[in-house]
């Protein structure tokens, strides 16, 4: 089709662009047979540009508007379990109101692949970034990776598709980024042809779908106290399974591009003795952070966490170990919880370690509220000053830190 | 998954024993025809279809609609309804063409 032939990219390109725009980019060059979204700020402008790649004539992708999010994720599930490779997008609210279905998808292993502009949930009103949408929805079974700007957004889309059709994993898979921050921020984006690609990805062949006639099935049955617990367990071991699978495919990817990825990514971490664990585009900020730090000697270091589900507790262990403070920044609150969620799994990963390091947890950029560099440098002071009072009792800073929540960026007065 | 421990967890559906290591994936049942065995029309409530065969076209509408395969034919025939999978939902009774009108719904002293 000439349409097409146009917008074939047939060199790497570096490109300014969006992390929505890079984010419907790889949606064009992944090709999935079924796309069925509702628009909800700030995911409109990912479904608006590949909505209008289909309507070109680009793809020839069907494409499914629905009412809400609800059927957005229904219909997809259908077209997954009928052997399409089928993918929606949200944010925020619509993210939860696919709550009951995120369950279903992976419930069925059905390797539906998903962006999702994070965005804060009401009320009050707020269509900012935060993560508190996914997060609230940690548990339905999915694999999340969250991206820290447009480049990684583009290529955990694409490496997503593989990992969710592994056929040692078959479970959906959600990739985050920041809501504006990355979704509506511009930057130099490097997109692959489409052909490289398009090889990446490879063909989706489902092992059994419901419209392979010849071999007839039922998804979908009623499985009560005789057989839900055994499929529900087979769910926990395949997402347990997909670490390696992520890494794998990481790799791959990496040796395709120059961009590695794992489960975590350390920065500066060889020798850091005040480290932050964080998630999404935050962790760029504090890279800079770090750079400035390290200029006037400060050991700082960082640990991305760019797969939360699988949790990467080894990983963290592993970096975490040698660090005498930690601080973990959440981008949702778990209203009295035991910290944010980020901060209260890191706890419970490094638990038993003999030589933990003190650890405390701040909630921040709720509703799209912004971090600054200074603000992440205040929290790399506080982790010195933690470090000092530990050295003279541990045990008694390292408990109170634990059970301590902060809130950076809040008027306090 | 294996097919085989789909078909080992059919025959076995009604104690199921197999650890989860053996259960078909995602509880998926890797034969069609289960349904047949469940009878929904053991539960139908309120009203039953009733076919007038000599009215009846067969234009096939209501064995297309009918979500549980009730509407029996015979080659390209339309026969009759089998009431022991028939839900009375009444859906083949609103596709059958209204100049036709075929199917009645009718009252049936059910549950309702
Ligand atoms: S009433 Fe519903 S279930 Fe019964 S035959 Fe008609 S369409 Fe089928
Ligand atoms: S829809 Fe009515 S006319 Fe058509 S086959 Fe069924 S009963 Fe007969």
């Amino acid at each position: 089709m000439a349409t097409t032939e146009a917008y074939r990219i047939t060199e790497r390109r570096r490109v300014t662009m969006t992390g929505a725009e890079a984010t419907a980019e790889a949606m064009r060059q992944i090709h999935p047979d079924v796309v069925a979204a509702y628009p909800i700020t700030p995911q409109t402008d990912i479904v608006m540009r590949f909505a209008r790649f289909v309507a070109d004539g680009v793809v020839q992708t069907e494409f499914v508007p629905v009412e809400s999010e609800h059927s957005a994720l229904s219909a997809v599930v259908g077209a997954s379990a009928a052997g399409a490779r089928a993918m929606t997008a949200t944010s925020g609210p619509g993210f939860a109101l696919m709550h009951e279905i995120l369950y279903v998808a992976a419930g069925y292993r059905l390797p539906i692949v998903m962006p999702v502009a994070n965005r804060a949930l009401s009320g009050p009103i707020n269509i900012h970034g935060d993560h508190s949408d996914t997060m609230g929805s940690r548990d339905a079974g999915w694999i999340h990776l969250y991206a820290e700007n447009a480049q990684e957004a583009y290529d955990d889309l694409i490496q997503a598709v593989r990992i969710a059709e592994h056929p040692e994993v078959r479970v959906p898979v959600l990739v985050g980024q920041d809501g504006f921050i990355i979704t509506h921020g511009m930057e130099i984006v490097e997109v692959l042809t489409d052909d490289e690609v398009r090889a990446f990805v490879g063909e989706y062949r489902p092992e059994r779908y419901l419209l392979d006639v010849d071999h007839p099935m039922t998804v979908g049955a009623l499985a009560l106290q005789n057989s839900y617990f055994e499929v529900k367990r087979q769910l926990a071991e395949a997402v347990r399974r997909s670490a390696r699978i992520i890494a794998d495919v990481g790799e791959e990817f990496g040796r395709l591009t120059g961009r590695y990825y794992g489960l975590t990514e350390p920065y500066r971490m060889e020798d850091a003795e005040l480290v932050i664990v964080a998630i999404g585009s935050t962790a760029g900020t504090a890279k800079d952070v770090i750079d400035e730090l390290r200029g006037r000697g400060v050991k700082a270091g960082l640990v991305k966490v760019r797969v939360f589900r699988p949790f990467p507790a080894r990983n963290l262990r592993d970096l975490l170990g040698r660090a005498r403070a930690v601080a973990v920044l959440d981008r949702a609150d778990s209203y009295a919880g035991l910290g944010g969620p980020l901060f209260a799994e890191t706890k419970a990963a490094l638990y038993g370690l003999p030589q933990a390091p003190v650890m405390t947890g701040y909630v921040y950029g709720l509703g799209g509220r912004d971090i600054t560099p200074e603000m992440i440098a205040a929290v790399y002071d506080d982790l010195g000053q933690l470090a000092e009072r530990a050295r003279a009792d541990h045990a008694a800073v390292a408990a109170e830190a634990a059970l301590s929540v902060r809130y950076l960026g809040v008027r306090e007065r | 998954m294996n097919p085989s421990r789909g078909a080992a967890f059919i025959e076995r559906e009604a104690s199921v024993t197999l650890p989860w290591t053996e259960m078909a994936e995602a509880g998926l049942i890797p034969q069609g025809g289960t349904a047949a065995r469940v009878k929904t029309g053991a539960w139908r409530t309120g009203s039953m279809p009733v076919l007038e065969l000599s009215r009846c076209i067969h234009c096939l509408r209501c064995w297309i609609w009918c979500p549980d395969s009730a509407v029996l034919l015979d080659g390209e025939k339309v026969t009759g309804i089998d009431y022991d999978h028939c839900k009375g939902c009444g859906i083949c009774a609103q596709v059958c063409p209204p100049k036709v009108h075929a199917i009645e719904m009718v009252p049936e002293g059910g549950e309702a």
